[in-house]
């Protein structure tokens, strides 16, 4: 018998939890899937302890990254689409971590008898630390190895102290120390096999990327005095090994580390401090704020230029010497950096700092101890298990899949905490825990709701700076003052709390079409069903943005359907304001992701 | 109703119309009236028309009288012109108004009680003169401001909430329209913008006196079962005799029609009126039919909706009164006092 498929598209599955996640854009994009609106309305209540638990639960280190993550989830927030500018999350995440009280009463209990696993983490960076705080409350055995002298990483060693103070990052470094880590400082692993033989029952590989890219033109070996790799240079700073440099100082580079550098080279004797970038601006990979700040400090950015030589004398760095080009595309959209043809441009020097890339590096591995290595000599990682193929080493940070960032390298603690465990109870990696969801409306009474439902149309605040005459002088002043508790309270009014959603129960629709009419992004339709491109094109206003999801109802008794596009809801409630049935409800969505066995969360 | 304001963000990809302006920039203050009420959709389809027409906000002046339909212009159209009368007084407002600026288009808003009962006398002259303007009857059937008493458009089949009987015969407003000599008469739902909006926009477009009579479920008095004027009764016994698709001039017609299939009502600056009879036996332009039909059709329980009855032929107030374009007020005095020379000779046409 022929069963009749019902035309067009099937009703959304709600139950389904990543449906409702995808819509809280900025928790979809960040890695460690904080709760970004929940912790955002506990900052506008003053509540900022809870707020920093809830990040701490999440992002291990919410004053360091308030202060330098990567913030994905800002280009993906929707008030970026709605208006101009995403919610400024990063400094909300500072906000909540300048002012919140000790959460040491909070703390996760750890075990006094342990479970008998011992766990090894190579390097003390944001991977390795998160693995350890994940394992510790399980009542695991974890030994952190670090090169240098404190644990942190590159969180230490690369970013510039007036960008991320030493108080800040001691503190979260040393709150999971303190949970009970055996910590061994000062040591370089040289062998795997030798560490191996300690019989650990995991291994864990934080090491990151720790090779430097040098640069190969005529006359680097002769002025290589007055060259140096970036983040070398920069760790030398950091660590006190270095409190100079030349007036005038090329840094080779357009990423976020030729940034640390010109702004480093700037308080420590640079005067006339040049970015110089092959490519065009658009394409550098800094961070359009941070290239903001260096070009605040009065540092030259210089896109199109290609190194040709240094230029020297008696074995003296004098300058290096450019060639013009402009980047131009083929018809796949491949780039090309083509000379202009003009004469190459000389520019005098005393210093070049080279930050063009880093790349992994392990010496230290024996290739013949069961990991493979891919032909770009990176390990073979599972990047969901971030298990090797040597079942008992996991890698996590830079060292698995070349430089990124340090909230990705949380998520990838978090991965190899949960791959660890599972793998030292002897139960299958492929198996992992389920997130934790829920559901719950957030009605109050008539027209009102738990949460704040108007919208602020304010314009994103800016962070106030020191003032540059005095920042420039110290290394190690913060130049983000970073948001009072009043800006942070307006810049917070700014989140469209969309992980409040409008959660839609189809039999009780009458079809007034209430909702329709007051909704400020014309986002609902009542329209016969077809097929999504159809549906897409149909709505009120073309569907066109193919990454936001419709949601679909059930048919209606008018033979509808409801269609929404959750690519602009406000969230602001207006369409369960206006509903006479209670059809519409404002419900919020709580998505936790899961951890190594969740023993433990605030 | 809500406490808080309708956010000013918008769809970035919102059309605009032949002016330069979006749906949004026809809306109005916040409503609040009760969350679901069938005068919200109503307020929404006069946005939608005044929308697609183009209309200038400044060349439109919206009217009314008491009552919850009589509150809705606060919520459409904020900057354009209004009055909002004593009970039952809007027509000769808007009598006044038509009269003294013929370059306005004139919305007026209304309700059962306002229409129907105590302004029912005001009404009928607005028709017998042919004032030009769009006149909007939001019919509910009851009157909610004073919490549900039976108004006088309430079918005699209508019971109230709580099981009242209703002892009256209805007024049924299209028909005495169409008795009355209205050039343009219709009915809608609030609950199928899809009729309603083409029928707004032929309704403005339409130089006379045009009625619309809107059914428009009142969700807290008048929605239960039993209620003739209820969301699904009015879904289930909606008998649609006419659909009709507006035509602005500045559309070129493409579509092809069978013969017979659609007939065109041509009306002034080259706009149409395109109806699609759904009922043969309907004829909108013969009223004494029409009558009979409505008459018919309401015995057995149905709404009859669409356009029932136009007649472009019938002279309308401002020609009646052979008004000047201007409006008067801007009149001067050149223009009011003859010449000495017009005055002599209109004064030796007297002498005898």
């Amino acid at each position: 018998m022929n069963v009749q498929r019902p035309l067009g598209m099937r009703p959304t599955d709600i139950e389904d939890p990543q449906f409702f996640h995808k819509i809280v854009d900025c928790q979809w994009a960040c890695p460690t899937h904080t709760p970004v609106p929940e912790y955002i309305r506990l900052i506008a209540q003053r509540r900022y302890t809870e707020a920093y638990l809830i990040n701490w639960y999440s992002n291990v280190f919410p004053g360091v990254l308030g202060r330098t993550c990567d913030r994905p989830c800002e280009p993906a927030c929707r008030r970026g689409r709605v208006e101009d500018k995403p919610v400024a999350i990063c400094r909300l995440k500072r906000v909540a971590a300048d002012n919140a009280d000790s959460i040491d009463a909070y703390m996760p209990e750890i075990p006094a008898e342990k479970n008998g696993k011992r766990v090894v983490c190579v390097g003390g960076g944001p991977a390795s630390l998160t693995v350890a705080r994940d394992l510790l409350p399980l009542g695991y055995h974890v030994t952190v190895i670090e090169r240098d002298k404190q644990s942190g990483g590159m969180m230490r060693s690369q970013i510039p102290s007036f960008r991320l103070p030493d108080r800040v990052l001691d503190e979260e470094v040393d709150r999971i120390l303190d949970m009970g880590v055996e910590h061994r400082v000062g040591e370089s692993v040289s062998s795997m096999k030798a560490l191996l033989d300690e019989e650990y029952d995991a291994v864990f590989v934080g090491t990151g990327a720790p090779r430097g890219r040098d640069i190969d033109v005529p006359g680097r070996k002769e002025a290589a005095a007055n060259i140096h790799v970036g983040i070398e240079w920069l760790m030398s700073v950091s660590f006190d090994h270095l409190d100079a440099v030349g007036k005038r100082v090329i840094v080779l580079g357009g990423g976020n580390t030729a940034m640390d550098c010109c702004r480093t080279a700037k308080r420590i004797g640079g005067e006339d401090v040049k970015v110089i970038v092959r490519s065009p601006r658009e394409t550098m990979k800094a961070s359009p704020w941070e290239i903001e700040d260096a070009e605040g400090e009065d540092v030259d950015i210089w896109n199109n230029h290609v190194p040709l030589e240094f230029v020297h004398e008696d074995g003296r760095l004098t300058g290096m010497r450019f060639e013009k080009v402009r980047a131009e595309y083929d018809a796949d959209g491949k780039r090309s950096l083509v000379p202009t043809g003009e004469e190459p441009v000389l520019v005098p020097c005393d210093d070049v700092l080279v930050a063009i890339g880093q790349d992994n590096a392990f010496p230290w591995i024996e290739r013949d101890i069961g990991i493979d290595f891919n032909r770009w000599d990176l390990p073979d990682v599972d990047p969901v298990t971030m298990q090797s193929n040597n079942k008992r080493i996991f890698f996590g940070g830079d060292a698995a899949f070349g430089p990124e960032n340090i909230i990705r390298a949380v998520s990838h603690g978090h991965h190899a905490a949960i791959s660890i465990d599972l793998y030292c109870q002897g139960k299958d990696l492929t198996d992992r825990p389920p997130p934790q969801h829920n559901l719950i409306s957030q009605k109050m009474g008539m027209h009102q709701w738990s949460y704040h439902n108007s919208v602020s149309e304010v314009d994103r605040h800016i962070v106030p700076h020191a003032e540059k005459g005095i920042a420039l002088k110290d290394l190690h002043l913060e130049v983000e003052l970073g948001f009072d508790e009043q800006l942070g309270f307006d810049e917070a009014m700014r989140c469209l709390n969309c992980d409040v959603q409008t959660v839609f129960t189809g039999p009780k629709c009458i079809e007034c079409d209430a909702c329709v009419d007051i909704c400020p992004v014309d986002c609902l339709n009542f329209i016969a069903n077809g097929e999504e491109q159809d549906l897409r094109e149909r709505v009120r206003v073309p569907a066109t943005n193919t990454e936001q999801d419709l949601y679909v109802s059930d048919g209606l008794p008018t033979g509808r359907v409801m269609v929404k596009d959750e690519d602009l809801c406000l969230h602001c409630g207006l369409c369960a304001e206006r509903c006479p049935t209670n059809a519409w409800d404002m419900q919020k969505f709580t998505y936790i992701e899961a951890q190594a066995r969740d023993t433990w969360r605030p | 109703m809500s406490y808080i304001r309708k956010p000013a963000f918008q769809h970035p990809n919102l059309p605009k119309n032949e002016i330069g302006l979006t749906r949004r920039d026809y809306e109005g203050a916040m409503s609040t009236l009760c969350a679901g009420c069938g005068h919200d959709s109503v307020s929404a389809a006069i946005i939608e028309a005044c929308y697609a027409l183009g209309v200038e906000p400044h060349r439109l002046a919206k009217l009314s009288g008491i009552g919850c339909s009589s509150k809705t212009p606060t919520y459409f159209l904020s900057k354009s012109h209004g009055f909002n009368s004593v009970h039952g007084r809007m027509p000769s407002i808007a009598t006044g108004a038509s009269m003294a600026n013929t370059g306005l288009k004139y919305i007026g808003v209304s309700g059962d009680g306002d229409s129907a009962s105590i302004g029912l006398g005001q009404f009928a002259h607005a028709i017998r003169r042919q004032v030009n303007m769009l006149y909007i009857i939001e019919n509910n059937g009851t009157y909610g401001l004073t919490k549900g008493q039976f108004s006088a458009t309430n079918d005699r089949a209508s019971v109230g909430r709580k099981g009242q009987k209703n002892q009256f015969d209805p007024i049924d407003i299209c028909s005495l329209a169409i008795q009355l000599g209205a050039s343009f008469v219709a009915r809608g739902f609030s609950g199928d913008k899809a009729q309603l909006v083409p029928l707004i926009e032929s309704g403005m477009a339409h130089e006379g006196f045009a009625l619309i009579d809107v059914v428009s479920p009142c969700v807290t008095f008048n929605n239960h079962l039993g209620s003739t004027k209820s969301f699904d009764f009015v879904r289930e016994h909606n008998n649609a005799v006419m659909a009709t698709d507006f035509v602005p001039a500045r559309e070129q017609i493409h579509a092809e029609y069978d013969k017979g299939e659609a007939v065109d009502v041509q009306l002034h600056d080259d706009c149409t009126i395109r109806l699609r009879k759904l009922d043969d036996d309907y004829d909108p332009t013969d009223r004494a039919s029409a009558l009979k039909y409505l008459a018919d059709h309401h015995d057995r329980g149905e709404v009859v909706t669409g356009l029932l009855h136009v007649d472009t032929g019938i002279e309308n107030l401002r020609d009646k009164a052979q008004l000047v374009d201007q409006p008067l007020n801007e009149l001067v005095e050149r223009d009011l006092v003859p010449s000495q020379a017009l005055l002599d000779e209109v004064n030796q046409r007297r002498r005898w």
